[in-house]
Formats: C-alpha cells, structure tokens, sequence
C-alpha cells in the first residue's frame, strides 16, 4: 500500500526476458543493480532475498482493454477486485474502461476511478474516457477536461458501442490530436449486427443465430482508417476479430498511417464452434469467429500488424450469464488467463518469442497508452535504471483453470477446466511487491 | 434414444425410423374408440411455452393425456416468467414439481438446452427461436412416409423464409438423415448466409423446381419482415415465392403441399392449393399427436436412468 | 431342447384340442402377442384349416404400453396391433405366445385386449411354458412343459422370425432371471 516504508528487492538468480540468469536488486522503485546469479548481496541494502530461480522476469503488463465495472456494477467487479486479477495475471497497468454507471465521461467520474485504483493500490488503473457523452454517439464528452483531470485520460473509447457517426468520428480524432490522446474504436456497423448473436457463418446458421458479420467490424476499420490517414489522427483498434481486419490493417500501416490495433486472448484461442453449447459464457462482442480468424490473428500478432493483447476482460454477475443465449451480456474474464493463453497460442506455437511477448503485452500497449517512460525494447526493460515494474513468471508451471479461486468478483471464463501454461508468481509495481508467491500481497 | 429432443441435427437414422415406427403402432390407437393408454400414468408432463402457440401446446398436451401423464401447462404470460424470472429460475421450480418432461417452446434459440442442463427430466424442444422444432419435422416425415410410402430418394422442396424457419433447419437435417433430397427456394435474403455448407441444393426459383418435386413444404412469411427489407412488397413476394393454382398445376401428380401451420392465404399459399387434396395439413395436424405421442413414449416409457442415456443438442 | 420336428408336431396337437375345446373353432380369433407369438398363431390357423376347413381370423395385439414393468428397464419398441375385421367383440379370443413365464406380459395383454371390446371368453394358447408364475395366469393350451430355472433362459426360434425352428434354453447365467428377458422378446 502507498505510505508502507519502501523495502529493497534482491531477485536471485531470475532469467531476464528468459535468458540468461542473474541477480537483479530493485530499490526506489528502479532496478539499481544487476550481476551474475548468487553474486549480488542482500546485507549491503537490507533487502529481502526472493529466490526467483526458474523464474523469468519480465516487465510488467499493460492491458489498454479492462471492464472493472465501479461505478455501477459492483456486484460483478470493483476496481479493487478488478486490479488484484490484474496483479495475479501479471499486469501493472490496466485501462478501465468507460462504459460504467454513470459513464465516464467527465472528469469527475474518472478521478474517481483513477483514485479508487491508486487507493486499491494492486496496479496503476488510467481510466479511458468516453468519446461521447453517455456513448450514445451523438455528441462529444469534454475530452480535454479529462484529459487534463488528475487521470490525465490519453485514451478514449465508446467500447461497447462504436462511434459510428462518421462526421464524429472525424471529429474525436481531430480534436484529440491537442493532447496526444488516441481514439480507441469499437469496430461494429450498428446497422449491420441489430441483434446480432454470435459470427455469421456456417455455426450461426445451423444454430439459428442472428450473425455479426465480419464485414461490419471491417467496414468500420476501413473507414476509420481513411479518416485517421486523412486527418493525421492517431486511431487505435479495439478487439481485431476477423481476418480481413488484420488484412485492412497492414494495409493502413503501409500507408504509414498512425493505426494501431490489440487483439483479445480468446480470439486468439477459441471459435464459434462454442456457441453450440448455447452456454453464454462463449457470448462476448465481438463474436468469437472462426478458426481461419484465429490463424490470421495469431499471424497479424506475430508480426507486429496488431500491436498489442488486450483482455477485454468484462465480468458478469451469475444472472446475466446463466441465462439463455440471447438474453445473456456478452464478455469474458481474461485478467488471469491472458499470459497463459498468448503463452499456448503464440509461444508454444513457435509465433512469438518472450522478447515479443514483451512487446506484445508490455510496451506496445504502455506506448499506445501514453503511459511514461517506455523503454525503448524488450532488453532496455531489464537495464539498470529502468522501473522495477516487473512480473516474474514460471514458464514450465501448469495449472487448470478454476474460476471458482478467481480474484475477481465474477466467475464467466470460458476457459474453465482447461489446462493452461505457464503462471505468475509475483508481480512488482515500482519496486513494491503486489503479488508474491502466486498470492496478492 | 437420447434423454432429450432438441434437435434433428444429430439424430441417428435409426432413432428417427423408431420414432417414425413408434408413431404408426400410436396413430393407429388414435383410430380405435378407447384413445387413452395407460402408459405414462404417473408421470408429470410440463408444457412450458414462453411464446404463444396454441396449435403446438395442445397438441403435445393431448399426446400426453392420451398417453395418461398428468399434463401441467406453463404459460410464459401471466406468471412469474412475464415478472422478470428467470429461464433457471423457472427450471428449479419445474423441477421441485418433479416434472418428467418439459416440453418447451421458447423465443430464444438454444433455450431449450439451456434449460436441459438444469433439470434432471427430459426436455422436449418445441420451437426454440429460429433453430429448430423437431417434432414438426419429425410428424412431417411422417406424414409424407404415410402418403408416399418412403422418404428415401424423394425430392422435397421447402420454399420461403429459411433463415428465420426452425421448421426448415429442423426439416433439412432429419429430411437428410432420412434420405430425401431437399432443395431450398428462397430469395437471398431469407436464406442463411452459409447455406452453401447445408446438404441441400438452392434455387431460388421455383417455377423451375416445382416439376421435379415430390413434396413442396411451404413455409409462413411473417409480414414483418417486409419492413425489414428482407423483399420488396407482399405481392413481389407472393408472385416469386407463393404457390398459386397455376404453379401446384405444374407439380406431378403424386406430389403433396404441406404446411406447417398456420398459414398466410393468398400470401406463401393460394386458398385453393391449401385445400386441394394434395395438400397434407389438416393430416399432419392428426400426425403430431402421433408422433409426440412416440416421442414421449420413447423418452418416458422406460428407466429413468438406461445407461446408454446421453445429452444431444 | 425341440427341434422343427417336434415343433410341428406340439403345433398339430394344439390345434386340435383348440377345435375341440371350441366346438369347431367357428367363433375364434387369434391374436398373437409380438413377436414370437405372431408366427405362432399363424401356425395354428393355418393348421386348423388344414384341419376342419374354417378360416379364424389372426391378428396380433402388442401389450407394450399395458406392461407394469416399463419403468424397470430401457424403453421397449411397441410391436404391430392388427385386430382382424370383425373385431373381438362376442368373439372368443385365444391370446398366443412362444414363451410362458412371469404371466406379466399375458396381464398386460388382457388389459390390451379390453380396450378393443368386449370378448365372450379370452383363452390362452403357449408353445412352452417354463413355470414361475408371479400373477394368477394358466394357459388353456400348452405345448410343452418345461421346467427350468429362474437363471436359464428359454429361446424360441421361428422360421418365419430367425431362419429355422426350435426352442433352446440358454445360459444359467445372469442372463436367464428378468434381465436376460431380451427386449426383442427372443429370449424368455
């Protein structure tokens, strides 16, 4: 917690980005000292000693895509259970989400947020404040006092809702531009996907689903990324889900255009084939696509088309899942899960490597964010001077999910009884421990 | 057979022949002057329907009477359900009641299944959304076995709004299962997207189709779905799609009309075809006390407990 | 235990004490209980034909859905109802079954039998009857007596249902109590 006196961290024999091992001393919130394994010495600073050996070191995770639920939904997350899954799964950063009640789309309601995470203390929490005021898309929220509240809000999104007005859409990505903010799209053509269930394909066929076409994510990218070109706005792409969006945007960044994108870890595992369970703890928006999506999404991550992971990890209360279908709210838990599955999907796939993990899950989204003091890659992370902001991770470790023992207040992962790779074992926050052991502190 | 009826998307051929089979020993205890049996005497039978169908619910209501179950009809309007209670909540309570089987119809695609993992009794899906109803598919098999003497090898074409018919999708998998060829006539947009993955032709006139067609299953358009775009105007739809006298003229002689109920005239189906003897509604109204009459026989005539019981979609 | 043979032969001999009993057979109808009892009955027709020259109508009468015992065991397929024209109403009706057992299945068969009207008199008629009655049942018509044990299992084979004739009796395992009384009705 803020006020506790700060303590040195000796990490003994951990393996930086998992490569060689050595010793790492954190203090003042930096990493101040590095040497072989078994070298550096607790007694000098009166550091407690964590023998991290096994254990890579990595640094801390940003999640630009998080639903904490307060204000409004207290029952399905608050920003204090919502930030202790974030320190278990390994994040030191999360983005909340604007889509609470009341909206945030004032300065007040996202100070109040951003307070509500600095007092939970188990990561930093940035607010992302609403582009329209209350999401309805018809006129814009005071994004500059947001931007200049004690939130300092950089990124904002209507997620949940697309900003579908083109001429609004123009404008939020013009107006931004004053200070350095970014627009993050939820890509859906409302007209295209009324009532929509599940991807329009052969499975919502069969099942007698309304489908959410790919092209009404596509249509949307495409659009936005003519306007950001046009207006030399920077635009971000929440949740890519479909294979042509990861086509639409590798065409945008050829053109040099400021688009960045994030991809969620179940598009990157399951299908809609899930939806024939009807069990709606595989309803999340957007769909789960098809396995063809999958492989173009895995590809677009590997090389660097989409930017960063994201979880858009959205809990629901019991009453909203265990319904039928169509009546349930769409989202999954994710905090918890996301290093595991990009470990199965992209590691072990041979796809990524844990300097590209890094990247993926680490510095590109601190980038997109706004956040300060990036370092400039994946080994200037574990450089002496740079912010002991660090997860260390146990990459041989398996363990089944069991939503049940989750942190958060909800219990929708699909991921339930899986066998998953690959477990956080502590997280550090400026030097400060938040998770050790497998456990919050 | 299955615990449950949720689909004809993976019931096995010989099921769908027990179920046939089962129907014609029923259909013909229909025929006698005593109708009831004492099959089902003691078990609870829950008719729990959250959309409005009258044809249905008394049909499987007299299947189960005839049968001797104790018939409990559920409805959506009016009680708690319509007070904001669950779908689970309404399953615990069935189930406190100690129902056998819950025949369910329901707005929502994929309720009935929810609903079969929450209690221990046997669900019947009685139209759930536009995925499927399986019992109508299955009193049409019957119905057109009945009249032509088989299924294998016939030519049965189903004409009109595909993608939102649980009749349809019902049809094209047991119709497949069974045999018969199934050709979809339909415009464009009232067909799935991924129709091309169905085991079935499409065309999408049926001028063309009629004279090859052992059996044409005409299917309602709701009107609402003009104002949605889906066609034009009515009379576009009906000159296109509809199936006048000049066109069931066009059909051998052999062929049978059906209709799953209820009907638009005038619009999908002429009054006069409707009523011609070729036409097979007012028999599979007849048929589907029979053959739910076999399915609650086949899901509730035995051990509650078979060890070859398992949960299908 | 009986081979064709000796089939025929019970079946000759029942068919005469069924005209004697009936004063000629003049107002009988059979009815065979599926399946075994079906190709029984029509046997027995034929041979009283042969006989006395009288036609008795033959049906066959499936008491599925009468049985007491439906919840004891998998679902049971129904079998073919087919009362003959002219109905069982004044008529005397002899019931016809391969196998004599428990008496369940004949129980059954008689509630069956009144849902169809009213008969002046209901007899029974069985190739083998193997004892260890549960309910107040005799046969009126008995081919053959044959004591077994409540673990064996006695099989009727008909040419018309499996390929030859001939009655076996199986196991002494689990096979031959209730349980081993297969669904098809091959084995009682």
């Amino acid at each position: 917690m803020t006020g506790t006196p700060a303590t040195a961290w000796l990490l003994r024999a951990v393996a930086p980005l998992g490569g060689e091992r050595a010793d790492l001393l954190l203090a003042g919130g930096r990493i101040v000292e590095t040497g072989p394994p078994g070298t550096l010495s607790a007694t000098d600073t009166g550091a407690r000693v964590l023998d991290a050996d096994g254990l890579y070191a990595l640094p801390g995770f940003v999640d630009l895509h998080t639903h904490l639920r307060e204000p409004g939904r207290e029952d399905a997350e608050t920003v204090e259970s919502g930030t202790r899954a974030a320190a278990l799964g390994g994040y030191t950063t999360v983005f909340a989400m604007a889509n609470t009640n009341p909206v945030a789309d004032t300065a007040g309601v996202v100070e109040q947020v951003w307070r509500l995470g600095r007092d939970a203390g188990h990561c930093d929490v940035r607010p992302v404040g609403a582009v329209t005021e209350g999401l309805a898309g018809r006129k814009l929220a005071e994004l500059g006092a947001m931007a200049s509240s004690a939130a300092a809000v950089r990124v904002f999104s209507d997620d949940g809702h697309c900003v579908s007005d083109p001429l609004l859409m123009r404008r939020a990505l013009e107006y931004v531009k004053a200070f350095d903010g970014v627009i993050a799209q939820h890509a859906e053509e409302p007209r295209l996907t009324e009532g929509a269930q599940m991807n329009e394909g052969a499975c919502s066929a069969r099942l007698g689903m309304a489908g959410w076409p790919a092209v009404a994510e596509e249509a949307v990218i495409a659009r936005d990324a003519l306007l950001a070109g046009h207006v030399g706005s920077r635009l971000h792409i929440c949740h890519v889900s479909t294979a042509g969006s990861v086509e639409l945007i590798r065409w945008a960044k050829s053109k040099g255009w400021r688009v960045t994108a994030e991809v969620t870890p179940h598009h990157l595992l399951l299908t809609d084939e899930l939806a024939a369970t009807y069990d709606p703890v595989y309803k999340v928006n957007p769909p789960l696509r098809t396995a063809e999506d999958v492989a173009a999404l895995r590809a677009g991550l590997a090389d660097g088309t989409i930017d960063a992971v994201a979880t858009d990890h959205a809990p629901h209360a019991p009453q909203d899942k265990d319904t039928e279908w169509s009546a349930a709210r769409p989202g999954m838990l994710g905090l918890q899960t996301a290093l595991s599955i990009v470990i199965d999907a992209m590691v072990a796939t041979g796809l990524l490597d844990w300097a590209g993990v890094v990247d993926r899950m680490a510095l590109a989204p601190a980038r997109i964010g706004g956040l300060p003091d990036v370092p400039v890659d994946a080994r200037s992370s574990m450089d002496v001077g740079a912010a002991a902001t660090l997860t260390l991770v146990d990459p041989e470790a398996r363990w089944v999910v069991d939503p049940s023992g989750f942190a958060s207040r909800s219990r929708n992962s699909p991921y339930r009884g899986m066998t998953m790779p690959g477990q956080v074992r502590a997280t550090f926050l400026a030097g400060r421990p938040t998770v050790l052991d497998g456990k919050v502190v | 057979m299955n615990r449950h009826l949720l689909s004809t998307a993976d019931l096995l051929r010989e099921d769908a022949l027990l179920v046939l089979d089962t129907a014609e020993q029923m259909a013909r205890l229909s025929d006698r002057s005593v109708k009831k049996l004492p099959t089902l005497r003691g078990r609870t039978v829950v008719n729990l329907f959250f959309e409005d169908s009258t044809r249905t619910r008394t049909s499987f209501e007299l299947a189960a009477k005839r049968l001797s179950a104790d018939v409990i009809n559920f409805s959506a309007k009016g009680s708690s359900v319509s007070k904001g209670e669950s779908l689970k909540d309404t399953a615990l309570t069935l189930e406190a009641m100690g129902a056998d089987a819950v025949v369910c119809r329901h707005p929502a695609s994929g309720a009935p299944q929810r609903l079969a993992g929450w209690v221990r009794g046997s669900v019947l899906n009685a139209g759930d959304g536009t995925h499927e109803h399986p019992t109508q598919a299955l009193l049409d098999a019957f119905t057109i076995r009945r009249r032509l003497g088989r299924l294998e090898g016939l030519a049965v074409t189903i004409v009109g709004d595909v993608l939102h018919s649980r009749v349809a999708r019902s049809n094209v998998w047991l119709l497949r299962t069974l045999g018969a060829k199934v050709t979809l006539v339909a415009p464009p947009t009232l067909l799935p997207n991924a129709v091309a993955d169905w085991p079935v032709d499409v065309s999408y006139n049926l001028d063309a189709v009629l004279p090859g067609s052992d059996v044409v299953m005409m299917l309602r358009v709701q009107r609402e779905r003009m104002s949605a775009a889906f066609f034009p105007t009515e009379r576009e739809y009906s000159r296109r799609y509809g199936l006048d006298a000049d066109r069931a003229a066009t059909l051998p002689p052999h062929a049978l009309v059906m209709h799953p109920g209820p009907m638009v005239r005038g619009m999908e189906i002429a009054s006069d075809v409707a009523d011609s003897p070729r036409s097979t509604i007012v028999e599979q109204v007849a048929n589907g006390v029979s053959v739910r009459m076999a399915c609650l026989y086949l899901l509730l005539g035995g051990a509650d407990e078979p060890e070859e019981r398992e949960v299908i979609r | 235990m009986l081979a064709q043979a000796d089939i025929a032969r019970i079946v000759s001999r029942m068919a005469h004490q069924i005209l004697e009993k009936t004063s000629g057979g003049g107002n009988v109808v059979l009815l065979g209980i599926p399946t075994r009892g079906v190709p029984l009955a029509t046997r027995l027709a034929t041979r009283i034909h042969e006989v006395e020259g009288v036609t008795v109508p033959t049906g066959s009468l499936d008491p599925t859905m009468y049985r007491d015992d439906l919840r004891l065991r998998a679902v049971r397929p129904l079998r073919v109802t087919d009362i003959p024209d002219g109905g069982v109403d004044g008529r005397v009706v002899i019931l016809v079954d391969d196998v004599l057992y428990s008496g369940r299945t004949v129980r059954a068969a008689l509630d069956a039998l009144a849902e169809y009207g009213r008969p002046r008199a209901v007899q029974l008629a069985v190739l083998v009857d193997r004892g260890h009655r549960e309910l107040p049942i005799r046969a009126d018509y008995v081919g053959k007596n044959m004591p077994t044990s409540r673990r064996e299992s006695v099989a009727v084979r008909f040419g018309e249902t499996d390929g030859a004739d001939a009655v076996l009796i199986v196991g002494g395992g689990a096979a031959g109590d209730a349980a081993g009384e297969a669904a098809a009705g091959d084995a009682r």
